[in-house]
């Protein structure tokens, strides 16, 4: 049976886009269903794309070729997250001071944290460094990780993760230490999540959403700077 | 026709990021070129914001559904994951929160110290 699946789905070439469409919109449901945080679509969803594929045998790589006209889109609706940013204008304007200082603390925020969790936990060095660009876009992440030996596959996994759990966690975490600042959230959950925390960002407001956008590619090009820097303090 | 152009337009800037990509020796991806060509375009004038916008703000809208099949990749990770999992674990829950935290908490701080100094000048 399982062959039979398999030789179907080699020659039928939409189903890896409908499993991802079919996933998001269960993951939509279920999160609009239970108003639950950590319900959170693209959670569900891949959870619900990775127990099928798991239940029929079908390996990822598959899914991965079928499903290519989603990650298609990536790159273009990464470049119009200027669209947003650029109706903000003023406001960036008005508040590179801050903005800029927010990011930097966060990205040597979570540089340095790695670097201690290397020291304490007694990391090699090419553990270290694949956990190095974890907050960052995974096209920029990998790569660092890549260019400083460690482990690229392993750490756009960690950085999708951190993602999730950025835009899990990021209305609570405002909440909790009192970020009030509509500014100051969307510079947060970009610095810490990039564009996965983004989406969530572009739900709680114009200005979280543009904001988040502009940190994405601030912190991007920060960490890539400053990781060979950080990476040279490893154990 | 209208979304045609426009879809048209932004691919056009994606085309452009990854030439950047590739002919500069620099660690930045094509899709950071293309979020600053974006935003250098609309400021210059070279597009109108109506000639990007709904094709622009649809994709924007749909961003977590793009990285379903990427996060899905996790799946063939499980073993190296386990094997570095309290690591993992710790960069990805504890870090991530402080990160976020400080991150806010200096972008409010900040922008309040700056209002509050520009009002005493007043």
């Amino acid at each position: 049976m399982y062959e039979l699946l398999e030789a179907y789905l080699s020659r039928c070439g939409v189903w890896g886009v409908v499993l991802t469409l079919g996933a998001f919109g269960l993951g939509t449901f279920v999160n609009r269903k239970t108003g639950k945080g950590w319900c959170n679509p693209l959670l569900l969803g891949s959870l619900f794309v990775i127990l099928l594929l798991s239940l029929l045998r079908v390996p990822y790589a598959e899914y991965r070729t079928s499903a290519e006209p989603v990650s298609y889109l990536l790159l273009p609706a990464t470049v119009s997250l200027a669209i947003p940013l650029y109706e903000k204008w003023q406001l960036l304007k008005e508040n590179t001071a801050a903005i800029f200082a927010g990011i930097f603390a966060g990205v040597a925020t979570s540089l340095g944290s790695v670097v201690l969790l290397a020291w304490l936990l007694k990391l090699e060095f090419f553990q270290a460094v694949t956990l190095l660009p974890k907050s960052v876009t995974t096209a920029i992440g990998m790569d660092v990780a890549a260019a400083l030996g460690g482990m690229a596959p392993l750490a756009g996994a960690v950085i999708i993760l951190t993602g999730i759990m950025g835009g899990i966690s990021a209305q609570w975490l405002c909440g909790f230490l009192n970020i009030t600042d509509p500014l100051a959230k969307g510079i947060a959950i970009g610095t810490a999540s990039h564009a996965i925390g983004t989406a969530k960002a572009l739900e709680m407001g114009e200005i979280e959403g543009a904001m988040s956008g502009l940190a994405i590619a601030v912190a991007g090009i920060l960490t890539a700077v400053l990781a060979p820097v950080f990476a040279g303090l490893l154990p | 026709m209208k979304l045609v152009a426009q879809f048209g337009r932004i691919l056009a800037v994606c085309f452009l990021g990854e030439l950047l990509a590739a002919l500069l020796p620099l660690p930045v991806p094509a899709s950071v070129y293309g979020l600053l060509l974006m935003l250098a375009a609309l400021k210059l004038g070279v597009f109108r914001l109506e000639q990007v916008k709904e094709a622009g703000s649809f994709l924007v809208g749909i961003l977590p559904l793009l990285f379903i099949p990427a996060a899905v990749g996790v799946m063939d990770l499980w073993d190296e994951l386990r094997a570095m999992l309290l690591p993992c674990l710790i960069a990805i829950v504890p870090v991530t929160l402080l990160v976020m935290g400080i991150s806010g908490w200096v972008t409010q701080k900040t922008r309040r110290l700056l209002k509050k100094e520009t009002q005493n000048d007043v």
